[in-house]
This record gives C-alpha cells, structure tokens and sequence, in this order.
C-alpha cells in the first residue's frame, strides 16, 4: 500500500516530528559541530573574520593555570558535594520511609530548595552566611566574627553547602522510590532468616536499591561539574577568584575576556572531563546491579 | 504478649526519635527561607543591627515590598516569566509528542534509529559547550537575540530529546497499535489519530514532562541572560541578579526581592505539591 513508500513515511516525518528535529538541530547539533570548529579559530566576539589558528587554543588551554586550577577545585567540590548529598539524601528517604507521623508533609517540605532557582538560593544563603551566621557567631563567641564567605576555604566550603542543602531533597525523591520498590516480602523473608533490621538494610533492601545509587551519583555529579548559578551568586568567584569554578571560568574566558576560540576549547575539554567521569560512573554502578 | 509490648514501645521510641530528627532536619533546612520572611518586615537599620530578631526595634515594616516592586520592575518580569515558561511548556509538549509518536512507529526505519540515538546521545552535552557558539549565531550572524520568541524556541530546542524519551516510553508501552489501526479504519487521518485518541491517552506523562520543564525554564538563568539583555525583557532569575547588582546594599529592598522571586513558585507548590512531587520523581527515574 501507499502507506510504505518512502515518500510518504517522510511526509509523514515532516508533519509530525519535523519541528522537534529542526529545533534540535538548530540549538544542539548545528552549534556543537560549529563550537568545535571555533576552537580552532582565534574569534574575539566582534569581528567577521574568524582567523584559523590550528591548535593553538588547546595548547593555551592546556597551558591556562587558572582553568586547571578552576577545573581541579571543581573536582574537589564535586567530590564533597556528591558523598554529601547523596549520604544526606539516603538518610532522609530512608526517614520519610520508616511510617513516622507525617511523613508526606517532611517528604514535600525537603524538596522545596529544588523549586528556586540557584541565583535565589545563592542570594538568600549570602544573607545567610554574611548576616545570620555572623551575628549568630558574635552573640556567642562575642565581638565581630568574620563571614564564612570571606576565606577561601570557608567559601569552598559555602558553596559545599548551599549544593547539598540544594539537591539532597531532589535525590531524596529518587532513593524513597527506591525503597518502596524494595517489595516487604523480601524484607520480611529476611528477618524470618533472621537478620536484624540493619542486617536487612545493608544486605538485602540497599544492594536491591543499586540502581537509585546509580542514577543519583550520575544526576549529582553531572550537575555538580557544571555548576554555575549558585557560584555566581554565592561567590561570584571571590574572594581573589579563589572559588572560581570551571563553568564560571568558561563564562569568564569567553564572555567577559572575549577570548572566545579559548573559551570554547576550555568547554569542550569540560565536557569531555564530565562525559568520561558519568560514563564511568554509570557502567561501574550498572555492572554489580542485582535483581530479586 | 509481654515480647509484642515490648516491641511495640521499642518501635513506638524509634519512631518518636526518627520524627524529632526529621524535625531538626526540617527546620535547617527552610530556615534560610524563614529569615527572609522575618527580615522582609523589618528597616533596613533593624536587620544590620539584628538579623536574627523576630521583630526589629523600629517595628513591623511593609515599606520593602512596594519599592522593591518598583525598582525590579516586577509586574513585567513576571509576565516575562510567565510568557515564556508556559509557551515554551506547551510548544515543548506538542513538538517533541509527535516527534515521540513517529519515531515510535517507524522502528524499523534506520533514520528513525539515527534521529532516536543522536537525541539521546546530545543529553549529555552540558550547556557551556552550546553557549558560545549558540550567541555566535543568533547574536553575531542572524541577530535573533532580545526576543521573546528566541528564547521560546530554543528551550523547546533544548528539552526535545529529554521529552521526546519520556514520550517515546509512554507511547511504547501504553498504546497499543490496534487503536490507531481501529481509528484508520474509521475514517481518521494520521493527524486526527494522533490528536484525538493517541495524545489524550498519554496526559500522565504530558503532566511529568510539563512539570519538570516548567520548573526549569521558570528558574533558567545562564540562557536567558545572554538571550535577552534588554531590561523590559528580563525574566525573575535576570532581574533578581541585576537588582542584587544595584542594590546590595539596601539589605531590605533585596529581602523583599529575593521574597518576591520565590513567592510565585512558592503558592504554585502548596497548591500542586502532590502533583510536582510524583511528577519530579517519575521524571528523574524514568530518565
């Protein structure tokens, strides 16, 4: 019939995916094949010509001590925030889990740092930090104590965590569902045999939860890598670019240094940093995945 | 019996210790927001003085609200937002819905194959790679930006491949072939087929996807900002920044500002919680 010509499969195509591909050619492939050619061009942002330079922009990048600096605290942050969130955000499932009075009411409050946006949250935790916490400090210790976000370290530790606080309730979400697909008849065969509560936790409901694990240390850290928001909030990268993170510093060495071929290969390598890591991640966690 | 008692108050203290522990857990974790809502009230004197007092020593103020209204412009940016969060939604839905449904039904069509992978593939790539070449086209070569319908477009353009496989799942598992076949036979187009008996049976999912793309275009800040760059374009994540740049130092007006940025979504959630709660969760395990 006229319904498997290829004329009219694509016809039909057009009609109804025709948009959504456009659309992502548009702001997705189109810009990524153009992007990678930027690198290679020594663009300034203004001009017409885009001067080819080869590779000179990965050799300055790889020469860039601030984005390997930018890029290392990135890690870094990555690390504390990802354990944290996610150890906080299993306690909490497993809280809002365990039947206690209410547990839908703390379950929704939990989320509510996922509704605001991240310059919001950051501009709300700098009053938090700058004010609150400082007045909190004196009271107690007496005279003026310095802001948290005024040291390096403690504004590494800021941005800490703001993201913790920000995305425990989000993760929170992904463990609860992965409680509840812990069916009780496994739980209770377990304790028939018997296992203590924590002997059923740790060996029967968390191995079977493995996929959660999975999927929030992938949500966590890709999220963390990128972020840029809060940063910008937060920090803004102070005090002395101390917590400038490698987002930011793409931001800066593109938009505000015009430097935009480096800029542009300083992402690319981002992404490749980001992409090797949550692949990693993924088939590590997918490997050892068991079922009931 | 005693064994069951016994047990029974053993369960009945954990659970009174898990609750006061949730308790605490809880309270940190909307204090942030709670000191915004008590300084919003108070002068600007009273919160350098004490931020952490209930009251100030000058008294209940509602002097922030209207001034930081004004000054942020908040009517229009509000529209902005909305303007632009709910045609984004809606378009997001129709587009990548159909896109769904095609590459659903032609599997054995090797293009749909490629446009399938290549889809899922891109959901990898962050937004930091896009960015520049993105304002090198649209800015530099087009001159698109500081509209409206830009920005529209590429947060459709931007969350196609994402709905598109939540929908793609959807259409898999819950429509069967015999329906369409059955609607063919009674006369309808594809198009009538789609609109009328495929897409009404997919409105769980049109509720996740509309949900978890709404919270993000309302709260986006690093593509709108280069997008739009004129004032009366502003969305509330640009105008926040651009006011927290003018008037940091006016410690009130930015209370009454961040409480103003965080209000819409705020009375959104005690209304849908439910909805956004199971609507979030479904999302982030299916994708």
């Amino acid at each position: 019939m006229k319904q498997n010509t290829l004329s009219y499969k694509i016809k039909q195509y057009l009609m109804f995916a025709g948009p959504g591909t456009i659309l992502f050619f548009c702001v997705v492939i189109v810009p990524f094949i153009y992007g990678v050619y930027l690198t290679f061009t020594s663009w300034d942002g203004v001009s017409a010509k885009k001067p080819w330079v080869g590779l000179a922009n990965y050799a300055a990048a790889f020469a860039d001590k601030d984005y390997w600096a930018a890029l290392g605290r990135t890690a870094i942050y990555s690390i504390f925030a990802v354990v944290l969130i996610n150890i906080l955000a299993f306690f909490l499932a497993y809280l809002v889990t365990s039947g206690v009075k209410g547990q839908n009411f703390f379950r929704s409050g939990f989320f509510v740092p996922n509704l605001i946006g991240g310059i919001v949250l950051g501009y709300v935790w700098k009053f938090v930090f700058n004010r609150a916490f400082v007045a909190l400090a004196s009271a107690i210790a007496g005279g003026t104590a310095p802001s948290l976000l005024s040291t390096p370290n403690g504004a590494m530790c800021a941005l800490i965590i703001v993201s913790v606080w920000q995305y425990a309730g989000y993760m929170m979400l992904i463990y609860v569902a992965g409680f509840m697909s812990v069916s009780e008849d496994v739980k209770e065969a377990s304790s028939i045999d018997g296992c203590t509560a924590s002997q059923t936790m740790w060996n029967v409901t968390v191995p079977l939860m493995r996929a959660s694990f999975v999927q929030c240390l992938f949500l966590s850290i890709t999220r963390c890598f990128v972020v840029y928001d809060v940063n910008l909030s937060l920090t803004k990268g102070e005090p002395f670019g101390s917590s400038v993170m490698a987002a930011m510093h793409v931001y800066n060495q593109a938009f505000t240094y015009k430097n935009y071929g480096l800029g542009q290969a300083e992402a690319l390598i981002l992404f490749v940093v980001c992409a090797v890591v949550g692949v990693t991640q993924v088939m590590i966690g997918k490997k050892g995945e068991v079922e009931a | 019996m005693t064994e069951n008692e016994k047990a029974a108050r053993q369960k009945k203290i954990s659970h009174a210790i898990m609750w006061i522990v949730l308790l605490v857990l809880f309270i940190c974790f909307i204090a942030p927001f709670l000191l915004v809502v008590i300084n919003v009230f108070k002068t600007k004197a009273d919160i350098t003085s004490n931020p952490l007092a209930l009251i100030g020593a000058h008294g209940f103020t509602m002097k922030n609200f209207p001034e930081a209204m004004k000054k942020m412009n908040f009517w229009t940016v509000f529209g902005n937002s909305m303007i632009i969060t709910v045609s984004s939604t809606i378009l997001t839905i129709a587009v990548s819905s159909m896109t769904a449904f095609v590459i659903v039904r032609n599997q054995k069509w090797k293009f749909c194959t490629f446009i399938f992978s290549l889809m899922i593939a891109s959901m990898v790539i962050p937004f930091q790679v896009l960015m520049v070449p993105l304002v090198s086209v649209y800015g530099g070569t087009l001159g698109v930006l500081n509209h409206r319908l830009t920005l529209i477009l590429m947060h459709v353009g931007f969350s196609v491949s994402m709905a598109m496989f939540m929908f793609h799942g959807a259409i898999r598992t819950n429509i069967p072939l015999e329906l369409e076949e059955a609607a063919t036979i009674d006369g309808c187009s594809r198009w009538q087929t789609y609109w009328k008996i495929v897409f009404p049976l997919l409105k769980p999912t049109v509720a996740t996807v509309a949900i978890i793309n709404a919270m993000a275009y309302w709260n986006d800040y690093l593509l709108p900002s280069l997008v739009l760059t004129k004032k009366e374009l502003y969305t509330i994540p640009i105008a926040t920044q651009a006011f927290y740049g003018t008037y940091s130092t006016d410690i009130g007006l930015v209370m009454a500002a961040l409480l103003l940025a965080m209000l819409p979504i705020l009375i959104l959630y005690v209304f849908l919680q439910r909805y956004i709660v199971q609507g979030v969760t479904a999302g982030a395990v299916k994708g």
